[in-house]
């Protein structure tokens, strides 16, 4: 009796050993023994292997706390069934991929969502399909976590009925990759998160920011596209912000930005472009940003630089085809403008240097001028106005004298 | 319609025959070829064509025009000796006239636009219009013209009224609008700024192109009223319709003046 | 037969008035002169004829037809202008091509005067290579081309040489044979005492004198139209 109490306990920890590292399986389906998630999930042990064959399960919340895999086969949608969050993950090393996840519950109360992370690290969640959920992914208080290519959708029509995307809250080492996401309100959302990485991501259609984020410094965002979402991208109260080869495009609208920069300091804007955008990037508050080799193409206004930015440097940019490259606020310039292409330039270059031998002005009086009257836009390109903008030009009076472009560069310089 | 048809070939045997006309077209391909190659950027032609449509076409449609009749005052004598209603020779000299100079500015912006065809794929839209609108401004300009010299005998007269003709409508008209909204910062002019612009012609043509070209910056800027209604579909019928009006009323009016005239 | 008829025709011009209540007829079949100093309103009356100027008041009727803003009347009337002037870059063949698609008639090419004038040769000629004598040639041409009733001939022999102008003279006498109304002006008083029956004076807007070329001269014990008209302006009553 003891000899057979002694060879259970042995296989038993044999056991435990051989599921952290020979991955025991669960497989849960219509046609299976195990017929829930939940049951699935109750009965693992950490490390266990969960499938989870396609068809439709609406169990509630299914709260994870063990280091488990969570494999769905072909797609199995889970439902919040319009009322409650989808999987919660309070826990490490918990892995989430293949699943349908849609209609987590919109609240009023609770920020649900169709995968929430909370106080978790080590976790990945990749390769999601979320469709119509209130959140989509959330993480709060987590830390090294791994996001990647799941689409993201929702329709909404509503801000306050529709969360955000990616929702990151209090983390850090959060890496975001190559998702999609559009129809939320913000599609990504970062406040009080820092050193993350936000990759290759395509956020469009949403109803407020592209991304938005606050409060979070040394995060780096490249190679993402941002378009058509209503506000553009907004970021705030940051430092050591990293950004580059983003694209951001179509952000039409009053108060729409392809940036919206805000206290934002020391940090670097490079290589991204900007086309069609209603205002491509605004600047309050802003200091020591370097924004270099970007592209400005078709923008209603490329640069809005407000009174209160110092100490930037915008260096090697090309600005081409804008209704008006830079438009400011202030009769004074504290901000460095060197070696841009415009397009709208029309000096010389007599000594072959490359660079014009008169100083480029950007900033057009008509800007000026529509900035307190609006009702003066239908003039806009008129001849009338032509004539005056070159006055303006031989004569400064009401653009600031000192913001000029001191070696504008006579070709379009490749980003 | 016959009789008018004959005149009409009549008319344009002469034009295209002429040295003013091919100096135009010259001019017109110059200039348009001119700007593709050396800017190489199709927005940016765009404008430039249409700084063209809205200063350089008036100007010329409404000089020629001028002249033109000054100059064949003998031979419209002569024609109205002959059994041929009034009103046929006036059109026929007039749709001669228009179908001339519309055809060099057709002939001018496309012909280099041909040239470099990849470089404008984007912009086939853009181009149109301002094709469409440059077309506009020759018939709307020559009618006026033809209204000015046929109402005034006096030559020098007659030509500085139509100097002054355009001078107001590219320049002086937009001036005295600025003013205005200058002057009225307060008020909600922003309806009674779009009645004010629809009764020119050269603005109407700049709104239409500039809506078409820089939509993402007007999207920004504009209130509801001038995207509802210049930003729209609508928004280029109404042009296209006021435009037509435009075309019509000087034509109208110098063809009343025309056959109640003494020659 | 009457060709041509006005009716207390008035015609003013702001306040000028260039014809002053003229009534008068023209006989069909004959050719008459119409004589008178720089604004007696020659060219003003002639210029209503052919429908260029609307009267103020009255009426014309010519071949029985009253003028109203009509045009089909004209068919029947070739005009001469003292000059006239056709589009530059046209050539002579395109524009009688045109004047007779006008008239929807086919033009008498082999006319007796292109081959006189010897125009044939200009035929592909522009408007703007042609000297003034051709183009009053040119003009001349087409006023007859078309066989007219009625010729209205201003001042026809001004600017063509002589020898020019004596064929065009011989023509006018021809088609008068031919039993056409001719209406013609001319500062040079011989030629019209060699060619008109009757003479028109005008002076100031009103007719002076409407009858015979003979019966003005014997009227006048003068011994040529010259000296008739001169006595007539010098206020002789007749």
């Amino acid at each position: 009796m003891n000899k057979i109490f002694e060879s259970i306990l042995v296989f038993s920890l044999l056991g435990l050993f051989l599921t952290d590292y020979n991955c025991a399986s669960i497989t849960v389906g219509k046609n299976r023994a195990v017929t829930k998630i939940k049951d699935a999930v109750s009965s693992a042990l950490p490390g266990d292997t969960i499938f989870v064959e396609s068809g439709l399960y609406a169990e509630g919340n299914i709260i994870i706390r063990k280091p488990i895999y969570l494999i769905g086969l072909n797609f199995p949608e889970v439902s919040g069934e319009g009322n409650n969050e989808i999987f919660t993950i309070k826990g490490k090393n918990i892995t989430i991929t293949g699943f349908k996840l849609s209609n987590a519950g919109i609240s009023f109360i609770d920020d649900n969502a169709a995968i929430k992370l909370d106080s978790s690290n080590h976790c990945s969640v990749y390769g999601n399909v979320l469709t119509n959920n209130f959140f989509g992914i959330y993480l709060a208080r987590s830390t090294d976590c791994v996001i990647k290519n799941n689409t993201i959708e929702a329709f909404h029509s509503k801000e306050s009925f529709s969360g955000n995307g990616i929702h990151v809250w209090y983390s850090k080492n959060i890496l975001i990759e190559s998702n999609t996401i559009s129809g939320h309100r913000d599609g990504i959302y970062f406040e009080f998160v820092e050193s993350s990485n936000i990759k290759r991501n395509v956020s469009f259609n949403n109803l407020r920011y592209g991304l938005h984020f606050m409060f979070s410094d040394s995060c780096s965002y490249s190679g993402n596209a941002f378009y058509n979402n209503n506000a553009g991208v907004a970021v705030m109260y940051t430092k050591n912000v990293d950004m580059h080869n983003n694209t951001f495009e179509k952000n039409y609208g009053g108060a729409a930005y392809g940036i919206l920069l805000k206290e934002i300091s020391d940090s670097k804007i490079h290589k991204n472009t900007f086309a069609n955008n209603s205002s491509a990037l605004y600047l309050e508050g802003c200091n020591r940003l370097e924004i270099k080799n970007n592209n400005f193409t078709g923008n209603g206004r490329a640069i809005r630089l407000m009174a209160n930015s110092m100490d930037n440097k915008i260096i090697g940019n090309n600005f081409i085809g804008n209704t008006f490259d830079v438009t400011t606020n202030s009769l004074q310039n504290f901000n460095l403008f060197e070696s841009n292409y415009w397009s709208d330039y029309s000096g010389y270059d007599l000594n072959k240097d490359n660079y014009g031998d008169i100083p480029h002005r950007p900033v057009k009086l008509f800007s000026t001028v529509i900035e307190k009257n609006k009702p003066a836009l239908i003039l806009m390109r008129s001849f009338f106005v032509e004539i005056l903008e070159l006055a303006e030009k031989i004569f400064p009076s009401i653009t600031p004298e000192f913001l000029a472009d001191s070696k504008p560069s006579m070709r379009k310089i490749s980003n | 319609m016959k009789v008018l048809s004959k005149i009409v070939k009549y008319q344009l045997q002469d034009a295209f025959r002429s040295r003013w006309l091919a100096a135009y077209t010259l001019f017109l391909i110059v200039f348009s070829y001119g700007l593709i190659s050396l800017t190489g950027d199709s927005s940016k032609v765009v404008l430039s064509l249409m700084n063209l449509v809205i200063t350089i076409v008036p100007l010329i449609s409404i000089v020629f025009g001028t002249v033109y009749i000054y100059n064949s005052r003998d031979y419209i004598v002569f024609m109205l000796s002959q059994p041929i209603d009034r009103k046929i020779l006036f059109l026929g000299v007039y749709l001669g006239m228009c179908i001339s100079l519309a055809a060099a500015f057709i002939t001018g912006i496309i012909l280099p636009i041909l040239f470099y065809a990849n470089y404008f794929v984007n912009n086939l839209a853009d181009i149109f219009i301002v094709l469409i609108s440059g077309i506009f401004e020759t018939i709307i300009f020559i009618g006026l013209s033809f209204y000015i010299a046929i109402k005034n005998d006096n030559k020098l007269k007659g030509f500085g009224i139509s100097i002054f003709c355009w001078l107001f409508f590219t320049v002086i008209f937009d001036g005295i609008l600025l003013m205005i909204l200058q002057q009225f910062q307060d008020y909600p002019l922003e309806k009674v700024s779009l009645l004010i612009i629809s009764i020119n012609p050269i603005d109407l043509a700049r709104i239409w192109i500039t809506l078409s070209y820089d939509i993402s910056s007007l999207m920004g800027y504009t209130s509801a009223v001038i995207k509802d209604i210049y930003g729209t579909g609508w928004g280029s019928f109404i042009t296209i319709l006021l435009l037509t009006v435009w075309a019509l009323w000087p034509l109208l009016l110098g063809l009343r003046n025309f056959n109640r005239k003494d020659m | 037969m009457t060709a041509i008829t006005a009716e207390n025709l008035i015609k003013d011009f702001g306040d000028f008035r260039a014809i002053d209540k003229i009534s008068l007829s023209i006989a069909g079949g004959e050719i008459t002169a119409i004589v008178g100093p720089n604004g007696s309103g020659k060219t003003t009356f002639i210029k209503s004829i052919l429908g260029l100027v609307k009267p103020t008041s009255g009426n014309i009727i010519v071949n029985g037809v009253k003028l109203n803003g009509t045009f089909k009347y004209r068919e029947q009337i070739g005009y001469m202008p003292q000059q006239a002037s056709f589009p530059e870059n046209i050539t002579v063949k395109e524009t009688i091509d045109l004047l007779c698609d006008i008239r929807n008639k086919t033009g008498d090419l082999s006319e007796e005067l292109i081959n006189k004038f010897n125009l044939q040769k200009e035929y592909n000629k522009k408007i703007k290579t042609l000297s003034g004598g051709t183009k009053q040639k040119l003009n001349a041409v087409i006023a007859f081309i078309f066989d007219p009733e009625i010729l209205i001939l201003d001042e026809p022999t001004a600017g063509l040489d002589p020898y020019a102008s004596g064929i065009l003279k011989d023509k006018i006498l021809s088609v008068r044979k031919g039993g056409k109304t001719i209406l013609l002006t001319s500062h040079i008083l011989s030629e019209l005492e060699d060619m008109a029956e009757n003479v028109i004076f005008l002076l100031e807007g009103s007719i002076r004198y409407n009858g015979k070329v003979n019966d003005l001269i014997e009227r006048t014990s003068s011994s040529n139209l010259e000296r008739a008209i001169a006595s007539l302006i010098s206020g002789v009553a007749v």
